[in-house]
């Protein structure tokens, strides 16, 4: 656990976001608070934890997302690669363009399937070999075997698991160097949530990845990282506050966790 | 304690008949009556109106009606040509000026505006304006452009009748494009959002497209529900017995199909209320016609 002191900590060669004492309020309630956490290049960081705990609103405020809810601010410190994510001289679309994100529902543009992919590459001025730029995200993405013969299709022909791929894909397509993903496989069945889980092994030798997820064993199998986040009503506040229990290799989170809180969790005792 | 719902044939079977004379079919017999009785005098005018006008207009429908300029008093014959292209300029002028204004107006309240002071504003705004009387538009422009000769000195014109109508038409765009985007699911944007697009290629490239239809719709409507306006265009556009010419036309007074249709149709001569037929007529098969290509423009989209 990094130790809290308020100055930015120098960060080191191997983390990827440093997320120093962020607390992430809507209005005047605190959603989560106080959190610390290092998440490392290279790997995929799960976070885990009961509904209502914070951890999609941490992983929204990486690439700024909660810009687009209405009164949400985060004190503390984000630090990309050293960079202040919350700088004010910040450009959220540039943050957005090297952290991608990948939702819970899919989500594919009333396109084609190729025009998805080309969409967000195009935007963000690429002047490469488009085609080539398409094929090498589907097949990433592990849904080029699917989608092959009909490019030029909707992409809403797509099956729900093949539309969450293509989602993936478009992602990738960007380039970026972090991809989000708030829990994407909620809405899929498990074979199409084995596929996205067999794409994101594959993905994790180019990209760092952080992943919400409800599914233990999905952060189990994926994951190399696991932060525990938990709620708890405080004195004199109108609802829970989550905040970041532990945060450790998943082997150890998952066979020998430091905290109570996190051995009931991931033994199935609550939440 | 017995219901009769609890009666049971000799053979033990439940009787399920249904029964002629219960009071609660009796009710619901009477009331279906009435509720068509009612759904048919609703209908009664529309089809009225249409019947009448297809008749009495329809005679007319001649080439020479469709290609001359209507007679001086006392003469037969003559068409209304000029009120027909009088009626498509005017109507167009009022489209470039409502279609801009009202679309990034609905951009502005849907996507920019976060709902503060000045967007509600906006949107009572907007609802009180479809109410007004479309009278009190055309009073303002006349107030305002026509008296003025703020248009290159030219009192009555057709821009000025184009402006009374924009105005007519500007709520109904603003609020067709703000619950059309407003349609637009939010996953969407934030798929844009996600793939590091801004905000203005978000709204250009991935929500306008999606919510084309029914802001393609509403101003087709709108356009037709302007089209078919006199009050606005008695004092603004006024009339003529001529053609309209290049550009010199839009700053003139022009004709169009309404005004045609209330000048001559309480003229003391016979032609004139003839012309005054047929023009609402064409102006019956204009406005269906638009309304015709607003439903396709709505089924074009579900598919």
């Amino acid at each position: 656990m990094p130790d809290s002191t308020l100055t930015p900590q120098p960060v080191s060669e191997n983390t990827c976001i440093s997320i120093q004492n962020a607390t992430i309020s809507y209005g005047s309630y605190e959603a989560v608070k106080n959190v610390y956490c290092d998440i490392p290049r290279g790997k995929v960081t799960a976070f885990i934890g009961p509904s209502g705990c914070g951890k999609s609103t941490v992983l929204r405020a990486l690439n700024r997302m909660n810009d687009l809810i209405e009164g949400c601010s985060l004190r503390g410190r984000v630090l990309f690669d050293g960079a202040d994510l919350y700088d004010p001289s910040v450009d959220p679309v540039e943050v957005r363009r090297r952290i991608g994100m990948v939702f819970q529902q899919p989500n594919p543009f009333p396109k084609s399937i190729y025009e998805n992919i080309a969409f967000g590459a195009r935007i963000n001025g690429f002047t490469g070999d488009m085609d080539e730029l398409v094929e090498r995200s589907l097949r990433q993405a592990a849904v080029w075997d699917e989608c092959k013969d009909k490019l030029n299709e909707s992409g809403y022909s797509l099956s729900g698991g093949q539309q969450q791929r293509l989602c993936i894909a478009r992602t990738i397509a960007i380039q970026p160097e972090v991809i989000l993903m708030d829990e994407p496989c909620s809405a899929l069945d498990p074979i199409s949530t084995l596929k996205i889980e067999e794409t994101m092994h594959e993905l994790k030798k180019s990209f760092t990845i952080v992943i919400v997820t409800h599914n233990m064993q999905q952060a189990v199998r994926v994951s190399d990282m696991t932060a525990f986040y938990n709620a708890e009503a405080v004195e004199g506040g109108s609802g829970k506050v989550g905040y970041l229990v532990e945060f450790n290799e998943t082997e150890k989170i998952f066979n020998a966790p430091t905290q109570q809180a996190t051995q009931d969790y991931v033994s199935g005792r609550f939440g | 304690m017995t219901f009769s719902s609890s009666h049971r044939l000799a053979n033990g079977v439940p009787d399920l008949a249904y029964k002629q004379g219960l009071r609660r079919n009796l009710i619901a017999r009477l009331l279906t009556v009435i509720a068509g009785l009612f759904a048919a005098i609703a209908v009664l005018p529309l089809i009225a109106v249409l019947v009448y006008v297809l008749i009495k207009g329809g005679q007319k429908i001649s080439l020479t009606l469709l290609t001359e300029l209507p007679p001086p008093p006392g003469l037969e014959g003559g068409g209304i040509a000029n009120a027909i292209i009088g009626s498509i300029v005017v109507t167009l002028i009022a489209a470039v000026i409502a279609i801009p204004v009202g679309v990034g107006g609905g951009i502005f309240l849907a996507e920019y505006s976060r709902g503060g002071k000045f967007a509600q504003f906006i949107r009572f705004g907007t609802n009180v304006l479809s109410g007004v009387p479309s009278i009190i538009a055309g009073v303002f422009i006349y107030g305002t452009i026509v008296t003025s000769r703020i248009l290159f000195g030219n009192a009555y014109s057709a821009a000025a009748g184009g402006m009374a109508l924009s105005i007519l038409m500007l709520p109904t765009v603003i609020k067709t494009t703000d619950e059309g985007l407003k349609l637009v699911s939010d996953d969407l944007r934030r798929g844009a959002l996600g793939v590091g697009a801004s905000k203005f290629v978000t709204v250009v490239r991935i929500t306008l497209p999606t919510a084309f239809t029914p802001i393609a719709t509403g101003v087709v409507l709108s356009i037709a529900r302007a089209a078919g306006e006199t009050a606005p265009l008695i004092f603004t556009a006024l009339f003529s017995p001529f053609w309209s010419e290049g550009i010199d036309g839009v700053f003139n007074p022009i004709a169009t199909l309404s005004v045609l249709i209330y000048n001559f149709a309480i003229m003391p001569y016979e032609a004139q209320n003839e012309l005054a037929w047929a023009a609402s007529f064409v102006l019956v098969l204009f406005i269906l016609g638009l309304n015709l290509f607003a439903r396709w423009l709505g089924q074009f989209a579900s598919k």
